[in-house]
């Protein structure tokens, strides 16, 4: 056996708080000596409460963490060999600079001129070298941030935890302060663990991107295998722009959507199965065309008209792409690039990115390139399923409420029998007013899929419902849930 | 009438009653004072109510057996206020407000009425009045004015501090005394001078709680105030009481935190 060549281990580790609601749950991740890890998510994904397992501030409630080989799940904070750099930096107000950075060395009775030394040099490191004897409160953001800095690194620690060190402070601050950090880590070769919610400082800085969402673990991953190979959605959404589709892998290396076939080169989807495709907005060329009429018949293959404007248009690859067409919408100019939302005539809309302006009201071509197509499995499809059961009054109960049905979607049910219930994403209405609902929730994610916005609702109860919809709604609108009679699908329950 | 609505809008015009209240009841008195400290009895300029207090060695013991009170009455509230005072302001204390009340519930009613219940109370469990009655009466008294800056201060506090400080490997007994105890020192200087002032110069308290055989520093004055040929000696006596108690302000004061405890 080999040396363990991880340094932290979080294995299966669950933090469920009073009142039943898991911070973490069931996440499982390793990091190897010397690497620089990014915790990434919205706030209230649990990234904090994982970092502070982790320094020993809050204790798993199942699973272990193991530091160097050893389980430190309910080792207290001061005995682990982490240091902490919080996120309002925790500065102790009554020590100046010097004695806040060592503040740790003196507790280990180390003697004064080694602290001095290894104060001085920590300080050097973090470039606040002179700033010894100033008070912490005369110090601005960006110093005090490198004071935590100092004092968190003048300890040695294996480990350095970074708790969104940079958000308090201002966006050209926080750039230099990325590549300072970027820096230390090279100089000190120890492993940094940084959260953060800016997905541009996580992909800037780490080795590896840790994406969280609702206490679980989206995908782990280098920056570029985040940004370029989204496993799901929720990354796709979460990180950078993205088109999201709904499509269809017709068999490998193919799939359909906006009514098309395009080459990709994603495998092992299996044959006939519904996907999501997800194009960054940088992917997709956009090209003139005269007129919308002469290419409404969109294919694959070079016809003659769409060649032509392909020729006008060197940047444009050229190839057997698959081409369809739309007009812009709207162009906004984003100092490096334009923006343009494009519109197609069936009704999808793209965010696409271009050095070139395309005013609004211009008819243009678009086309990816295959390995630019990523496609995503689809977590959910066309139904919610609940477990339901009929009730004494011929109705349904489900997700914590009774529906009315139609009599003959019950015959030959028994009152009390469990069944199973199916309710397509398309036929669930959303209210503006809670009160006409028979059940009331609220809107937790938002996806826009192209044509339609696929909208998680979580119920008042805790559960989540999908639904399809063209109307607008904003996250944590409160809405009420109808469900027609007549798209409440009932079948006998499996067991 | 337009003068008269600027007269009354103007913040100067509305500050006008208090500056001669204070005027009045500060100033003119402390004048007062100074003057009867400074005449004899006949209204004569005199520095002999000085001298005859620096000779006069019942007046000095009974001076120092003050101080001594309240140094004593000081501690025990900071001993016995601090720790109630942490346990209030720990998050995962569920009902602050429920002791907060506890604490401050014997403050509405007049504090001499409260030590004469004291008395009843030693008289009805058969405890003897004196010294040890004394100290209970000083310290049931002025117990909430230690526990409430203390409380404020530590509940003020930023957490993460503590956490800070256990990161960088203190245990909870060092976190303690290297960042709780420093930073709840504002709180603590407050409560030290809201308590110590206050018991220097109490008379009512310990005449009630030792049946008049203990005589503080303010029964003596309050003995010569009301004794006519006496009156100048009292004065001086205020003064140096004033001067003394302006010193220990002056102490609190001189921490520049100092008013971040202040008082509910």
């Amino acid at each position: 056996m080999g040396k363990n060549p991880f340094i932290i281990e979080v294995n299966h580790v669950s933090k469920r708080f009073e009142d039943g609601k898991y911070a973490l749950n069931d996440v499982s991740l390793q990091v190897k000596k010397g690497e620089f890890v990014t915790i990434l998510g919205p706030s209230g994904c649990g990234k904090t409460t994982l970092l502070r397992c982790i320094a020993g501030f809050q204790v798993a409630s199942s699973g272990d963490i193991l530091l160097k080989g050893e389980d430190v799940t309910k080792t207290p904070p001061y005995e682990r060999p982490v240091n902490t750099v919080f996120q309002k930096y925790a500065l102790f107000p009554h020590l100046n600079v010097f004695n806040n950075v060592a503040f740790g060395l003196k507790l280990k009775k180390i003697a004064p001129d080694v602290i001095k030394k290894k104060v001085r040099r920590a300080l050097k490191m973090a470039n606040m070298t002179g700033y010894e004897e100033r008070k912490v409160d005369t110090l601005s953001g960006g110093q005090q941030q490198r004071v935590a800095i100092a004092r968190a690194i003048v300890n040695e620690p294996e480990v350095l935890l970074l708790d969104e060190p940079l958000s308090a402070l201002d966006l050209k601050m926080r750039h230099d302060m990325q590549i300072e950090l970027k820096e230390l880590h090279e100089k000190l070769g120890i492993t940094f663990i940084y959260v953060t919610h800016d997905q541009e400082e996580a992909l800037t800085l780490s080795d590896r991107v840790v994406v969280m969402n609702e206490g679980k673990i989206k995908q782990i991953g280098t920056p570029t295998d985040i940004y370029n190979e989204p496993q799901n959605c929720f990354v796709a959404d979460f990180i950078g722009e993205s088109n999201i589709l709904s499509g269809r892998m017709i068999r490998d290396r193919k799939v359909q959507f906006l009514g098309l076939e395009f080459d990709c080169i994603d495998e092992g989807f299996g044959e006939d199965v519904p996907v999501d495709v997800v194009i960054r907005p940088e992917d997709i060329y956009l090209w003139k065309v005269e007129s919308q009429k002469s290419k409404v018949e969109s294919d694959k293959g070079p016809d003659a008209a769409s060649q032509a404007d392909l020729d006008e248009e060197d940047r444009v690859p050229k190839g057997k792409f698959t081409k369809w067409y739309g007009t812009v919408q709207s162009c906004i100019f984003k100092g490096v690039h334009y923006e343009m939302r494009v519109l197609t005539p069936d009704g999808y809309e793209f965010l696409i990115q271009d050095y070139h302006e395309f005013l609004p009201g211009t008819e243009v071509g678009m086309l990816v390139k295959p390995e630019d197509i990523q496609i995503v499995k689809k977590e959910h499809y066309i139904y919610n399923y609940f477990d339901g059961e009929i009730t004494k009054n011929g109705k349904v109960r489900f997700i914590d409420a009774e529906w009315e049905v139609m009599p003959q979607q019950i015959e030959g049910f028994e009152p009390g029998e469990k069944v199973q219930v199916r309710v397509p994403f398309r036929s669930i209405d959303l209210q503006d007013y809670e009160e006409e609902g028979t059940l009331s929730g609220e809107v937790h994610f938002i996806l826009y899929k192209g044509n339609h916005y696929h909208l998680t609702i979580r119920t008042d109860e805790g559960h989540d419902i999908y639904v399809n919809t063209n109307d607008v709604w904003d996250d944590g609108d409160r809405v009420g849930i109808v469900i027609p009679a007549k798209e409440i699908l009932i079948s006998k329950a499996d067991n | 009438m337009s003068k008269v609505i600027q007269i009354f809008s103007s913040r100067r015009t509305w500050a006008w009653p208090y500056v001669l209240f204070m005027l009045l009841f500060v100033v003119l008195p402390l004048i007062l004072v100074g003057y009867y400290a400074l005449t004899d009895i006949n209204g004569q300029f005199t520095l002999r109510n000085f001298a005859k207090f620096f000779t006069h060695s019942e007046a000095i013991q009974t001076f120092l057996y003050s101080v001594m009170i309240a140094v004593f009455n000081t501690v025990i509230c900071l001993l016995v206020g601090y720790p109630a005072a942490y346990v209030m302001a720990q998050e995962d204390f569920k009902t602050p407000k429920v002791m907060a009340m506890l604490f401050i519930l014997p403050m509405w009613i007049n504090f001499l009425l409260r030590t004469v219940a004291t008395v009843e109370l030693f008289n009805m469990l058969g405890l003897p009045l004196g010294e040890g009655a004394l100290l209970f009466g000083l310290c049931y008294d002025y117990l909430p004015f230690m526990i409430y800056p203390i409380y404020n201060t530590l509940q003020k506090m930023d957490y993460s501090l503590v956490e800070a400080a256990q990161d960088l490997g203190a245990n909870r007994w060092q976190s303690f005394w290297k960042v709780i105890v420093p930073l709840s020192m504002p709180g603590v200087y407050s409560g030290v001078v809201m308590v110590f002032m206050p018991t220097v110069s109490t008379f009512a308290i310990a005449e009630l709680l030792t049946h008049n055989n203990i005589k503080l520093f303010g029964s003596l004055i309050q003995d010569y105030i009301t004794t006519t040929d006496l009156l100048n000696y009292g004065a001086v006596l205020s003064l140096v009481l004033l001067i003394i108690i302006g010193l220990t302000s002056f102490f609190g004061d001189n921490d520049s935190e100092g008013e971040k405890g202040g008082m509910v």
